[in-house]
């Protein structure tokens, strides 16, 4: 059974169903970290003092400067596809992907240190807001890290056989990596710099 | 289709100046955060500027800048309970449910057992 308007648009929206799908779920995702957002005003308002200098800013900005270098070689990735330049393409989700997982590791190194100086989340409420906070953002690079790892192996063979369809798909997950960018864009002045 | 990717080749640049863009922003945050401004000042520079990124990736790398009408409504139900949600905070701080009143503290009537003011 073949799954209708995944390439072409719904009459009533205008739009494939997974372009809404997608920005649905986004929408729900600005919920998620809007919470700990709001979480993370209550603290520290509410709080006597407010640790500065916790954390290697250096590292936050590197990190901050990875992330948005993925963003722009994610939108070129589709944006290749839409010139039907398939070798570009490939050359620029595998830099997205390797960009993912710079990040981490540098995510990592931060994490050891943190830890090897004993400062785990029941350290202070700034700790473990970090580590919440982070640690979900994390969580978000690493799925999309697992689509762009499918789309760069075994689903590519969808642009043999449905080009438009795996246009598409590499638009949704191009969305979806942009909001992982941007909720880093709040999250390393809120947590590294203020 | 021809014009499709020509429309998307001139995109293409417009995506590395909002790259560049965004480094630019980057910096700027990370050099205001060292001249070590007033906590208020430093709190508005910093959203200010993280607000100008997230419009240029939203609008630009997101292309919400033409969108379809019912993404844009999705969108802005997001952004009311975004809103509420950001007030959360507020609320909290607005609500006065189990704090005595200034009448309850001064008859004594908040903490049963102790003196009131003046006595």
């Amino acid at each position: 059974m073949n799954i209708p308007y995944t390439v072409e648009e719904r009459p009533d929206t205008g739009l494939a169903n997974g372009k809404l799908g997608i920005w649905l779920f986004l929408a729900s995702e600005v919920m998620l970290f809007g919470a700990l957002f709001s979480t993370y005003i209550i603290l520290r308002t509410g709080s006597v003092e407010w640790p500065h200098g916790e954390l290697n800013i250096w590292l936050g900005m590197i990190n901050t400067f990875i992330l948005i270098g993925s963003s722009v070689t994610m939108v070129m990735a589709w944006a290749s596809l839409k010139l039907n330049d398939w070798g570009k393409h490939r050359l620029y989700l595998i830099l997205t992907f390797a960009l993912a997982a710079i990040f981490l590791v540098n995510k990592y190194i931060e994490y050891s240190d943190h830890i090897a100086r004993g400062e785990y989340p029941s350290h202070s409420t700034f700790v473990a807001l970090y580590f919440t906070m982070t640690g979900l953002h994390g969580l978000h690079i690493l799925g999309g890290m697992i689509v762009m790892a499918y789309f760069i192996g075994p689903g590519q063979k969808l642009y043999k056989t449905n080009r438009e369809q795996f246009v598409n798909r590499i638009e949704y997950t191009g969305l979806y990596w942009h909001f992982v960018d941007l909720v880093w864009i709040f999250l390393f002045p809120v947590l590294y710099l203020l | 289709m021809h014009s499709e990717a020509h429309e998307t080749s001139k995109h293409v640049r417009i995506y590395w100046i909002i790259g560049v863009a965004l480094y630019i922003g980057t910096v700027i945050t990370v050099a205001v955060n060292q001249v070590h401004l007033a906590v208020p000042y430093a709190v508005t520079v910093a959203l200010l500027v993280a607000s100008t990124k997230g419009y240029l990736v939203a609008s630009v790398f997101m292309h919400l800048n033409h969108e379809k009408k019912w993404i844009y409504g999705a969108l802005l139900l997001t952004v009311v309970f975004f809103i509420v949600l950001m007030s959360v905070p507020i609320f909290t701080m607005m609500d006065t449910i189990g704090t005595p009143t200034v009448r309850e503290v001064s008859t004594g009537a908040a903490h049963p057992g102790a003196a009131p003011e003046g006595h």
